[in-house]
């Protein structure tokens, strides 16, 4: 079974944290969230698999309800 | 809710019955209450194994609004085994092409790709009322079901071996005795009220406007689904052809609208005029719908047995509800009959639930899929839907998510009724899944179909010429090489055939066992476990 991998897997980490940021430069709230849905669907298909997602997925609603800011 | 300028398509009139006379509640064998297509098409599949039935109906009426529409290629092999399926093939619009659009755009084309060698059509559609008026018509020239209208079932008693049942008519009530009580009386089921059951599932917070209208558009045959298109303020909408030039448009209207006002001829024809742009157009029948997708937990409640929508719903988005109802009825009818004439023990009906419970889950989780895909649930699921829209042009894995409705097919069960999986073969056609039709020709040359060479029983399809079998008792061979020749290679292909394999065919079309070779104590012990006699 294909594990999610958590370890950088980035040259440059911060290259592709800001590729991120800026897609979202200019958009509101409603604009980011529809950009959100195509990456995710995007990247989803591009991983292709059912028990990496569900890792994913999984993971990040843990990481919301560890910060407890309550999303 | 329902308005129907046509009213009622076909009348049938009461007739008072011997047994209201008797003084005393008479006994029946079978009594079927719900005379819908799948009460018909259970009566009928009794009928024809010569089971005798009585079928009870509350109306006198069929044909008010044409309600259920569409239905698939192994509804229509049902049908045809039991004698109506050329009739509604014929009768039918077929179709196979579905569009759907986005917005103003089209972003996603399908076609249903019929694969050449199957004797039905993929889908045809065709208004509900046609089919059961050739079901009543089938019903009645069998001879041995007793068709009651106008009989509304008050009253429920269950015994052991059976229950009694108390019947309003219109010269006043009186009470028959079932040996085996089959509940088709539909969503809203009295027998289900009478005996207090409880339906498992979701009801979904949404309403739509059902319409069928009559007009003379040069549109091609094919299913067209708009999500959020511009005439209708962004909620889906459907469009489906029928015969005589009546169309089925569904709008969604949102959980908050006003049935009432909603169904008024100004309000729909609103809607319609925004839609069809000028187009001329008279509204036939006009309703609104919620839908659930639940089921009752068990089918089989000793001698009281659930069928189709009395049994389990769907929304409409997948034409799952008529035509799982009559695939109820087909596996329902052999085993009752059997069980009726003392060839097989009545735990066999225990199967009915197993097997048509694991279809009823198939049809909820796909149909469950497809309503969370139209209607989201939330905000973050509504962008989610919109992105897949938004990518399914340039993207063929979104096109793959667009979920208008994942159209019908036959589930396999997990039974008990199948031998075990032990030989190796390809494909679909494996113990508890459905057969494939196959285009034969016989020793003259003579196109037959292999799904019309299925007898009313069990049956041994073997593949070549070599070391011909010699099956148990009452199970027809059928051999498939010089007599029955395969020049298409549909049969080899489908059922991965080798020469000498062999499978062994349930009543209701579906294999209870394969295996590359004939080995006569196997097949013995499949067909024992495929009667409910032990596990083999």
């Amino acid at each position: 079974m294909a594990e999610l991998r958590n370890e950088s897997r980035f040259a440059d980490p911060d290259a592709a944290y800001n590729a991120l940021v800026d897609a979202h430069r200019g958009l509101d709230q409603q604009e980011s969230a529809v950009l959100n849905a195509r990456l995710v669907l995007l990247l989803a298909n591009h991983i292709g698999d059912i028990e990496v997602l569900a890792q994913a997925i999984a993971a990040a609603r843990q990481a919301g309800s560890r910060s407890g800011d309550g999303r | 809710m329902t308005t129907g300028r046509d009213n009622a398509r076909f009348t049938f009139g009461y007739r008072r019955c011997a047994d209201q006379d008797a003084g005393q509640a008479v006994r029946h064998p079978v009594i079927v209450v719900g005379a819908g297509p799948v009460g018909l098409a259970t009566a009928i599949d009794l009928g024809r194994r010569g089971v005798p039935v009585v079928l009870l109906d509350d109306a006198d009426r069929i044909g008010e609004g044409s309600r259920g529409i569409c239905y698939s290629k192994r509804c229509l092999e049902i049908l045809d085994a039991l004698g109506v399926g050329q009739a509604v093939a014929e009768m039918g619009v077929r179709w196979q092409v579905g569009r759907v659009y986005f917005g103003d755009r089209e972003v996603y084309a399908f076609d249903l790709l019929p694969e050449p060698g199957h004797k039905m059509p993929a889908f045809v559609n065709l208004q509900q009322y046609y089919l059961e008026k050739l079901l009543v018509d089938r019903a009645e020239a069998l001879g041995n079901i007793d068709l009651r209208w106008r009989n509304q079932v008050v009253g429920l008693e269950r015994a052991a071996d059976g229950a009694t049942i108390d019947i309003e008519t219109p010269d006043g009530p009186y009470q028959l005795v079932a040996d085996w009580l089959i509940a088709a009386d539909g969503a809203r089921s009295a027998i289900r009220r009478l005996m207090g059951l409880d339906f498992i599932g979701e009801t979904f917070r949404d309403q739509f406007l059902i319409t069928d209208i009559r007009m003379a558009a040069e549109l091609p045959a094919e299913r067209r689904f708009w999500f959020e298109p511009p005439f209708h303020s962004g909620q889906s909408t459907l469009l489906h052809k029928q015969p005589d030039n009546v169309w089925r448009v569904d709008f969604q209207i949102g959980w908050d609208a006003d049935p009432e006002a909603e169904t008024k001829p100004d309000a729909v024809r609103a809607r319609l005029d925004r839609m069809l742009k000028g187009q001329a157009y008279e509204i036939e029948w006009v309703s609104v719908y919620t839908f659930q997708c639940r089921r009752l937990e068990r089918f089989v409640h000793d001698r009281v047995v659930f069928v189709g929508d009395a049994a389990h719903q769907v929304s409409p988005f997948g034409a799952r509800g008529g035509n799982s109802g009559i695939e109820d009825a087909h596996n329902l009818g052999w085993k009752l009959a059997m069980v009726l004439n003392g060839t097989a023990p009545a735990v066999l009906i225990e199967s009915y639930g197993s097997e048509r419970q694991q279809a009823a889950d198939d049809n909820i989780r796909h149909s469950t899929r497809s309503t969370d895909f139209l209607v989201p649930k939330s905000e973050g699921a509504r962008h989610l839907r919109n992105a897949v829209l938004d990518l399914a042009d340039a993207h063929d894995f979104a096109r793959r998510m667009v979920n208008s409705g994942r159209l019908h097919s036959a589930s396999a069960y997990a039974s008990r009724l199948s031998a075990a999986d032990s030989d190796d073969f390809a494909g679909a056609v494996r113990p508890g899944a459905p057969v494939l039709d196959a285009p034969l020709r016989d020793r003259a040359g003579q196109p037959l179909w292999l799904l019309d060479l299925l007898p009313d029983g069990f049956s041994l399809i073997h593949a070549g010429e070599e070391d011909r079998p010699d099956p148990p008792d009452g199970v027809t061979l059928i051999t498939i090489g010089e007599e029955l020749r395969d020049p298409g290679g549909h049969f080899t292909r489908r059922y991965d055939a080798t020469p000498g394999a062999c499978w062994l065919i349930r009543p209701d079309h579906y294999v209870a066992g394969c295996w590359r070779g004939f080995d006569r104590g196997v097949v013995e012990k499949a067909l024992r476990r495929a009667t409910g006699e032990g596990d083999g």
